[in-house]
């Protein structure tokens, strides 16, 4: 569990410098990530920073199970907000090594793991698009998961799971919009009843 | 005063014969005038040298007056100044100070740019008023008036031009452009004649007189030389004095007021006159006698204070938890987030300095969860408010034709308070009364004449008839019962009235009608000040009548007793007339009618033109004045002692009936009985009736009395007016009386039903007059202010408290008054009886000292109408004041002249009457009306709309800041306290600016409960701003508690719906900018749904607004997410990307919608069915359109709606009903025992068939 949505850690990023790269210079609101040895570091800021960097493999059976890792971010991000000729710089070269690293030779807007990362999320317990299952699984069917633990949440007890869902034009599985639709469905029509009992027993 | 009356003894004044100044100047004694050059009197004036006046230390100010507030230089501090003393304001301003610095949240424009806005517009408001107030100082500065300008020859000057010493020539009509020394007039005499209505609203005429030695001065070419010192006292704001000495000629004169003519009185009667300027501008005394109008605040605005204290304690409670939650993650969790790789550096989450972090924290809260307090909320009042008094101001009912002008809201400020007023102070003259004495009825040797139905009786017996109607048929002894009701002989002629009638509620409609009927009469009728109809004496038709020589005498008696002149009317063969009251002109010009025209005055003669009824022509007869026994509040009559042609030797007296009825002869009562039967009826009528009477007095009788009055009359000292007084008594005894006559003293159009739909809407009505207490009696009867049945008190000094003049005495006799009277309320039998008190104004300065008001208001409040006379303006403006504080009621206050003005500023709310020429109580108020009957509308129609427009914005913009504000809050929570916001800079700023601000401002402009015409016919709907339903501490808790639940769940459903899962078929998962973009259409939705079911009327304008503004948040937010993203951050391309193309974004919507207005609705649903207020219930009413369709239903419910008032026509009305029916009931018994004992009726009964 990381806190996305503290203020300081929200804050602690440049727009224009991911869109821009080296051109742009004043990444004072990247403090205290905004350079190290006297250089600025691309992408700047806590955010990029703390870059999240747990690895999956998944395999059925003995079959490895594709996973999409293409267009899992906002189309907007990768076209308009991040830089397709920014590439990192400096990134993870200080004494305190936060996150996850980048591969220095792929352009900003193609490191797509950086771009959900920098869509801070609301609230404190949250997801993030890892990728995409595009074969259907069946049921009962058991999936081994391969992870690699590189993502440190020790320190403050924080819990990292791995949800797998399906996800249809309502999104993920989620079943508080319907609950709530038919509990305030059905109290309205309690309502409406109650209110036209009375209304026959004394009418105006 | 000796001195010059034994000067002028010689030469005898014709002026002085009808004037009673000769006996009057003895109150206008000079000051000793030793006190002159000391300090305080150091005013050195040279006449016709005003170039002497230019430098030091005779430099005195200009005669232009200023009543701005602020000039170029200093209104910005000082207006900035005033702005800043809101408390609101200036936590605004600490709000904007601290967002320029690093400390805030967002940005800082977002918080300047509302406050400039505020501050801005409250000042321009400042400014247009102070400009308005300038071009009105600027239209008084530049009247012009002729001045001496060297070489006897006088030119027109500015009045801002004139300086002291100038000598200035004042015409006819004109007002004295500043204090002046009267030198001259153009009465050889040196008397001129003064209207000093706007000094002290008194509208008879005052007598000025010049000293003897100027006398001479009154040719222009005169002033050629003229030179003279004046040495007075310095500028001061007593009305009632002034000390000075003239030297003149190497002559010291003394000066008192009676030379003085002040600036704003009028010079009337008199065709010019000549005067020197001893004080100019600001140094007159009635500048000095003015104050600045105080800022009034309305009652709503000093509770939203309230209001804004608890937000503003929830404001700082919020930033509390923020803050102290921050501290403790800060110190306990934060080391452990390695991601956040703290450091020292950052002064927010200092974990070693805790107290400072926690400090800047709450700063930032402050700042953050500012939205609570709407700073909008004042600039939408403002703005609100100018619309509503534009609507006021364009209002075609309320546009009088005659004087072409309307109502005009001078301050915008006060619109709501009309919806609270519990009691109205209303001056007499000028605003109930045209100040115009019509002459309406007489009563001749026991023979009412010119006496139509009296109104009151009218609309009972119609209302009784109907009644009757009903009984004939449902009681079988019809044959009997015709003639037992032959005292209700009015009949209905008119079968439709007859029809209309019959529920007996629209009465008052209908009589109002017929009430404009007879003010129209009035008004055509040629003659003004004579409104008589009856042709038993008009065209000379009563000398055919069979007691001629009465009314020959009747007549002679109104035709010379008096102390009037004729006026050559230049267009008419017809004399016009001036007096002292405006009764005896009412008096003359009805003679004059009659056939008794007084053509001539001369110091002993008068001379009539009279019809004799024994030649049947018209002859001029002189008539030898010998003595004139004049008019005192005391002696309440006046007599004059004639002699006519033939030597016969009259005493002419007129005066109140009780004091003739005690003074006639054994066979003078001929008439008593009858006469006094007329008298009730016309003292109920609120006409001012005087009795005449006359008495022949032999020769000798009349030699021995004339010299014991003579010797009387130079009596020297204090014994002289006693003297005379008790001489005049021994001539005025064993009157014959003759009749009474009744003059109305004219009320404005429409004022009895304006003051009976007051009373309906439970308003109080106080009638404070500087008039005599006989005439306020009599308006408080026209007005329906006071009714026979009433219990009257008098409050007044008795004679030998008075004469003692010890305060003590005063106080204790007072104090006694108030007692007996009080318990005479108390008592259980009077319980619902109805009271009125009428206090003279000698009473009340003793009654409002300190240890007695308390006990007098607990009275005065138990009273169901208060009639102050003889009260001066500053006793206006006191009683005000008390009544205010004792009663903690909203008072407005309602007056046409400057000596209205304290009243009309102390009173919560002040009106003016706008049709009159003086602009002093305009200028003082806050409402100015061109007539009083406009009251009504702008009260209960204008009031009642625009207390619950501005009470419904002000809850609603409580609401939806707290709706708007909490969901900050909650998400605060959610960030471990961090201060991060989850909607965009921009969201913040339009909130309030953009999505929102419309339908409320539509909301406080347009709405209305009900249309105007419902608002009329049902005065109840007032009381809900008197008892200030729509603004109560529980209706507030309630929209706070609404606010909050709204608040809940739109940030719950969001949250709980959006986390975590993902919220698109693609599997993305909402960040901060869609959970902000989220719950922010949400709330714009909830918010502007809400104001659509407080609406409850819509217009095309409400509908454009409410779904517009709903409309905009989806174009802003598209046309913000076209930028690009160095622009719109966040935001960029968020509608068209993730939230318009997903569902759930809309589905939430809706769910939100609807939970959040399901408390409300609910809410309404139940009270509109179970706890219907008086409006739901005229609102469903006339939504199912009862007032067409079932105009019974629709007029008992008028009828039940009214408010159990004693006061009104109406109530009136009701109380002659109940005597009637009393009366009746008796009569039906009587008529049941003739009927059931006639033999007719046994055998009907007992006949089988029944």
């Amino acid at each position: 569990m990381v806190i996305p949505n503290f203020a300081r850690y929200v804050k602690s990023r440049s727009d224009r410098q991911l869109l821009h790269g080296l051109k742009y210079n004043k990444t004072s609101t990247c403090k205290p990530e905004e350079s190290n040895n006297g250089l600025p570091i691309v992408p700047c800021g806590l955010i990029a920073w703390s870059l999240f960097n747990d690895t999956y493999t998944f395999a059925r059976g003995m079959v490895e199970l594709k996973v999409s890792r293409k267009n899992i971010a906002w189309k907007s991000d990768r076209n308009h907000k991040f830089g397709k000729h920014v590439y990192p710089f400096n990134f993870q070269n200080g004494t305190l090594i936060g996150g996850g690293k980048l591969d220095p030779s792929l352009s900003l807007s193609d490191q797509e793991d950086l771009i959900v990362w920098m869509r801070t999320a609301a609230l404190p317990s949250f997801r993030k698009l890892y990728g995409r299952i595009e074969e259907d699984l069946e049921a009962e069917e058991v999936i081994l998961v391969n992870l690699t633990n590189n993502y440190n949440t020790y320190s403050f007890g924080g819990k990292k799971t791995l949800v797998l869902s399906t996800s249809s034009w309502l999104g993920g599985k989620n079943d508080f919009l319907g609950i709530a639709y038919i509990a305030v469905g059905s109290s309205c029509i309690f309502i409406s009843f109650v209110f036209m009992l009375l209304h026959v027993k004394n009418p105006r | 005063m000796r001195e010059s009356s034994a000067r002028t003894k010689g030469k005898v004044r014709w002026s002085k014969l009808y004037s009673f100044s000769c006996l009057r100047q003895g109150t206008v004694e000079p000051a000793p005038v030793q006190q002159l050059g000391g300090p305080g009197f150091t005013r050195v004036v040279f006449c016709n040298e005003s170039h002497l006046h230019k430098k030091k230390p005779y430099k005195y100010p200009k005669n232009s007056i200023s009543t701005t507030k602020y000039n170029f230089v200093t209104f910005f501090p000082k207006a900035l100044f005033e702005q800043f003393r809101r408390v609101a304001n200036l936590y605004f301003l600490l709000a904007a100070i601290l967002s320029v610095t690093s400390l805030a949240p967002f940005s800082p424009a977002s918080v300047i740019a509302p406050l400039v806005f505020v501050v801005g517009i409250s000042m321009l408001k400042e400014a247009v008023e102070d400009w308005r107030r300038f071009l009105q100082d600027l239209n008084v500065n530049s009247r012009t008036v002729k001045v001496h300008i060297g070489n006897g020859l006088f030119k027109d000057k500015a009045w801002k031009a004139l300086s002291v010493g100038d000598v200035v020539k004042v015409n006819k009509n004109d007002y004295f452009p500043s204090d002046l020394l009267l030198i001259s007039s153009s009465f050889e005499d040196g008397l001129c004649y003064v209207e000093t209505m706007n000094l002290d609203g008194e509208t008879n005429l005052k007598v000025k007189r010049c000293l003897e030695q100027t006398l001479s001065l009154d040719e222009d070419t005169e002033f050629l030389n003229f030179k003279a010192t004046i040495r007075c006292e310095d500028p001061n704001s007593n009305l009632y004095s002034f000390v000075g000495n003239l030297e003149f000629e190497n002559q010291t004169h003394p000066l008192g007021t009676a030379q003085v003519l002040l600036r704003d009185s009028k010079l009337r009667n008199t065709d010019y006159v000549y005067g020197v300027v001893i004080f100019s501008g600001p140094d007159t005394k009635v500048v000095r006698n003015s104050t600045r109008s105080p800022s009034k605040r309305s009652r709503i605005e000093r509770r939203m204070d309230y209001v804004i204290y608890i937000l503003f304690s929830m404001l700082i409670l919020v930033s509390l938890v923020t803050s102290i939650g921050s501290v403790l993650y800060t110190t306990s969790q934060m080391t452990k987030w390695w991601y956040l790789h703290s450091e020292e550096d950052d002064p927010f989450f200092n974990p070693l300095k805790p107290v400072l972090s926690g400090i800047l924290q709450f700063i930032r809260g402050l700042i953050l969860f500012g939205y609570l307090i709407p700073i909008s909320l004042y600039v939408s009042i403002e703005v609100v408010k100018v619309l509503q008094s534009m609507l006021i101001n364009k209002d075609i009912e309320m546009y009088d034709e005659v004087t072409c002008k309307s109502v005009e809201a001078q301050t915008s400020n006060l619109n709501e308070e009309l919806g609270q007023v519990e009691m109205i102070l209303s001056d007499k003259t000028g605003t109930l009364t045209c100040n115009q004495m019509e002459f309406r009825k007489c009563s001749i040797a026991g023979i009412s004449y010119g006496g139509e139905v009296n109104e009151v009786d009218l609309a009972a017996s119609k209302r009784i008839n109907t009644d009757l109607e009903r009984y004939h048929f449902s009681f079988d002894g019809s044959d009997s019962s015709s003639q037992s009701f032959e005292m209700f002989e009015f009949s209905v002629p008119d079968v439709r009235t007859q029809k209309a009638v019959l529920d007996g509620v629209e009465d008052v409609e209908n009589l109002s009608i017929g009430n404009s009927r007879i003010s129209d009469l009035g008004k055509e009728s040629v003659i003004r000040g004579f409104n008589f109809k009856d042709d038993r004496l008009m065209k000379k038709k009563w000398m055919n009548r069979s007691n001629v020589s009465d009314m020959t005498m009747f007549f002679r008696v109104m035709a010379l007793c008096h102390t009037g002149i004729p006026i050559e009317d230049d267009e008419t063969d017809k004399l016009k007339y001036e007096a002292e009251s405006p009764e005896e002109v009412a008096f003359l010009i009805a003679s004059q009618e009659f056939g008794f025209k007084f053509c001539r005055r001369t110091q002993s003669i008068l001379v009539l033109k009279e019809l004799d009824p024994s030649l049947g022509v018209e002859v001029e007869r002189e008539y030898k004045l010998l003595n004139l026994l004049e008019f005192s509040s005391s002696r309440k009559r006046m007599s004059v002692i004639v002699s006519n042609e033939d030597g016969q030797i009259f005493l002419l007296c007129k005066g109140a009936d009780s004091i003739i009825f005690d003074r006639l002869a054994d066979d003078g009562k001929a008439y008593q009985q009858e006469t006094s039967a007329h008298l009730l009826n016309y003292a109920e009528d609120g006409l001012r009736t005087l009795a005449f009477a006359y008495r022949r007095i032999e020769h000798a009788e009349y030699e021995d009395w004339s010299s014991i009055f003579t010797r009387a009359k130079t009596t020297i000292g204090p014994i002289r007016e006693e003297l005379l007084e008790s001489v005049s008594e021994m001539i005025e005894k064993d009157l014959i009386l003759l009749g009474v006559a009744a003059v109305e003293d004219k009320l404005q159009k429409g004022v009895p039903e304006c003051i009976d739909k007051l009373a309906q809407a439970g308003l109080k009505i106080w009638l404070l007059t500087g008039d005599k207490k006989e005439t306020a009696i009599n308006i408080g009867f026209a007005c329906s202010l006071l009714r026979h049945d009433m219990t009257q008190f008098h409050l007044s000094l008795s004679k030998e408290a008075e004469s003692n003049n010890q305060e003590k005495a005063m106080k204790e006799d007072i104090l006694q008054q108030i007692g007996k009277s009080y318990q005479v309320t108390c008592e259980e039998s009077n319980k619902d009886a109805p009271f009125a008190l009428v206090v003279d104004g000698k009473a009340l300065e003793i009654a409002m000292r300190s240890d007695v008001k308390d006990q007098f208001l607990h009275l005065a409040v138990n009273c169901a109408s208060v009639i102050c006379c003889r009260v001066s303006p500053k006793q206006k403006a006191l009683i005000t004041r008390s009544v205010k504080e004792y009663t903690g009621r909203t008072i407005l206050a309602i007056g046409d002249g400057a000596n209205d003005v304290g009243m009309i500023q102390e009173a919560d709310i002040g009106v003016g009457i706008s049709g009159m020429e003086g602009m002093q109580a305009v200028m003082a108020s806050d409402f100015s009306l061109p007539q009083f009957r406009f009251l009504e509308r702008l009260l209960i129609v204008h009031g009642h709309w625009c207390y619950k427009r501005i009470s419904k914005m002000i809850l609603y913009f409580v609401y939806k800041n707290i709706v708007f504000g909490l969901t900050l809050f909650y998400y605060e929570l959610y960030t471990n306290f961090s201060g991060e916001v989850m909607y965009d800079d921009w969201y913040m700023v339009l909130f309030n600016v953009l999505l929102t601000s419309f339908p409320v401002i539509s909301l406080g402009v347009l709405e209305q409960d009900v249309p105007s015409d419902v608002c009329l016919q049902f005065p109840a709907l007032y009381q809900q701003g008197q008892r200030n339903i729509y603004f109560s501490w529980i209706r507030i808790l309630g929209w706070i508690l609404n606010g909050v639940l709204a608040s809940l769940a739109i940030f719950t459903l969001n949250v709980y719906t959006l986390s975590p899962a993902a919220f698109r078929e693609g599997g993305e998962v909402a960040d901060i900018a869609h959970l902000g973009a989220f719950s922010y259409t949400c709330v714009i939705w909830t918010v502007n749904c809400q104001i659509a079911l407080i609406i409850s009327h819509f217009t095309w304008i409400q509908y454009l607004f409410i779904w517009g503004s709903i409309l905009l948040w989806y174009i802003f937010m598209y046309i913000y997410g076209a930028l690009p993203p160095v622009y719109s951050n966040r935001a960029f391309h968020l509608f068209t990307e993730a939230l318009g193309p997903t569902p759930m974004y809309w589905l939430i919507t809706l769910l939100v919608l609807i939970v959040s207005l399901l408390p409300y609705f609910i809410h309404i649903v139940i009270q509109r069915l179970f706890y219907p207020m008086d409006d739901h219930v005229i609102q469903e009413m006339k939504y199912y359109r009862k007032d067409v369709t079932d105009n019974p239903m629709w007029l008992r419910e008028q009828n039940n709606s009214k408010k159990k008032t004693h006061i009104g026509f109406s109530s009136r009305v009701d109380a002659k009903i109940r005597y009637f029916r009393g009366q009746l009931h008796q009569k039906k018994i009587l008529i049941y025992r003739s009927v059931t004992n006639s033999p007719l009726y046994r055998s009907v009964t007992n006949s089988p068939l029944f």
